[in-house]
């Protein structure tokens, strides 16, 4: 236990002394929140849709996180591409425990990551619904984190250098965010934008926070769970699975 | 009778068609400082990975103090301290923090760690700097780190993969002194990897060179160049794996090498 608790350490002390990595995460959600909250919100307004702030911060929140979680696999990459990975890899720890303590790093980061962005909201006028529904809520967010930043993680364990991590940036954790319910209600979209996101894990993720945060669901509490706890089982599946193949 | 703590017997790799290493033997007695010397693409990469337990051998035997690297790994890892060829220390953390780590990663008992850390941080004359962040460490500064770090579980051999590269004279020197003296006080075992043959002939007391994936000669320096009926280990050297410059060749078997690697699991 204690390898896993000095690597999730290790991952909070560079977090910590990286502020421009603090500023770079936050200031995407923010722009989005600002621009989009206030933005599209009067028109949305109009349309009789209500508060689209409301609507739209559990969608920020799992875009911030999805970021974070992804961009955080980056460390695993430098790691690989700069020899750390090596003195971790011979020594007598086994694979699956440096991948699970470094990704519990990168998820507790998350996590901080998504909470500050909640609390912003609340400064620009967010409210939840119900606040003591803010604590499952919390519990969600820690583990669609664990799920993203092991997908981050295996993701990092198959790419070699930057440039590919870039192109994997634009291929899918855009698609993931846009074709979510993160931007717009599920309900009105067209049919085939609807079948998509209904595909894509993220809506759920999306879905169960807005439950929670401020009582709208397209598909369901019970239904997101079942995703949520599917994804996550897939993506640390996934990340032990291309990590334990990495060669250095 | 000294032991042997370096064990290679018939070791074969392969990636895919091309054979990296090609059935070589060889035994490394415990408290010997041994060199392992070769052109580029010779196969001493491929061989310090499978000693370090970084790539599983096709076929034939490695131990390391006693234990198959294969099948004991755990105990195998716990014998040897590496410096690799290219860095590998977390930057963005202290020295101290690196050496931390690396405790924790060989369950060094927590009661050792403090005294450990500073005598060994005080040996490679950095404990005034530990809690510098390594990203502000000089090469050499940082070559001194990571064979502090290399040492900090006490393993019976160290290995040394080019341990030298790219470090001014006074740094190489300095280096060499520290591990001749972990040698002789400590009884460690060293075998390390150079493209210098000077510091091969000033420090090792007995050298293998593999070239095309064999091993071509082992012996001390006296040994090689009466056997090749040179002067020097240089001489040696270059009637032994000729004087034909390897990079083309090494370059495309780095390609068809990285290749093979991408289709092939470790472990």
């Amino acid at each position: 236990m204690e390898i896993m608790y000095v690597l999730w350490l290790r991952q909070v002390r560079r977090y910590f002394r990286s502020g421009s990595r603090i500023l770079g995460t936050i200031g995407q959600p923010l722009l989005l929140l600002l621009a989009l909250g206030y933005g599209i919100g009067a028109i949305y307004k109009k349309a009789g849709a209500g508060n689209y702030l409301q609507f739209l911060v559990p969608g920020i929140i799992t875009q911030t996180v999805l970021l974070s979680g992804i961009f955080w696999g980056l460390i695993i990459l430098m790691d690989k591409r700069f020899g750390f990975l090596s003195e971790l890899l011979v020594s007598p720890v086994s694979r699956t425990k440096i991948l699970l303590g470094s990704a519990m790093g990168g998820a507790t980061i998350s996590v901080m990551q998504g909470v500050l962005v909640l609390l912003v909201s609340m400064l620009l006028g967010f409210r939840p619904y119900n606040w003591l529904l803010v604590i499952p809520a919390f519990g969600i967010l820690i583990v669609v984190c664990v799920a993203l930043a092991c997908f981050g993680a295996g993701i990092a364990s198959i790419v070699d250098d930057f440039q590919g991590f870039q192109g994997i940036n634009n291929l899918l954790i855009l698609p993931l965010f846009f074709l979510s319910s993160a931007l717009y209600p599920l309900d009105s979209v067209p049919q085939a934008l609807r079948i998509i996101s209904s595909y894509n894990p993220v809506s759920y993720m999306v879905d169960a926070l807005r439950y929670l945060l401020v009582n709208q669901t397209h598909f369901g509490l019970r239904k997101d769970l079942v995703v949520i706890t599917l994804t996550t089982v897939a993506a640390i599946s996934f990340a032990v699975n291309r990590f334990n193949r990495i060669q250095m | 009778m000294a032991k042997t703590v370096i064990a290679a017997k018939d070791v074969v790799k392969r990636f895919g068609e091309i054979t990296a290493v090609d059935n070589i033997s060889f035994e490394v007695k415990e408290g010997e400082i041994f060199a392992f010397l070769g052109p580029n693409g010779a196969g001493k990469s491929t061989t310090i990975k499978m000693l370090t337990t970084m790539l599983r051998p096709t076929s034939g035997e490695l131990r390391l103090a006693g234990h198959d690297v294969t099948r004991e790994r755990d105990s195998a890892r716990k014998a040897f301290g590496i410096v690799f060829q290219d860095p590998s220390l977390d930057e963005e953390l202290s020295a101290y923090e690196n050496m931390e780590l690396h405790a924790a990663l060989y369950s060094i008992p927590s009661g050792e760690r403090e005294k450990r850390v500073q005598d060994l941080l005080e040996l490679v004359e950095l404990w005034q700097r530990k809690d510098s962040m390594v990203k502000t460490f000089s090469g050499g500064m940082r070559r001194r780190l990571e064979i502090a770090r290399g040492l900090l579980h006490e393993p019976r051999i160290l290995f040394l993969d080019e341990p030298t590269l790219g470090l001014d004279t006074q740094t190489r020197n300095l280096m060499w002194a520290y591990v001749k003296r972990l040698s002789d006080e400590k009884g460690m075992t060293i075998f390390f990897t150079t493209h210098y043959l000077d510091e091969a002939e000033d420090v090792a007391e007995r050298i293998a060179i593999i070239d095309n994936g064999q091993i071509v000669a082992t012996g001390t320096t006296p040994e090689l160049t009466k056997q090749t009926s040179t002067k020097t280990l240089e001489e040696a050297y270059l009637k032994l794996t000729g004087e034909s410059i390897r990079d083309e060749a090494g370059n495309n078997d780095g390609l068809n090498f990285k290749m093979a690697l991408r289709n092939n699991r470790l472990r």
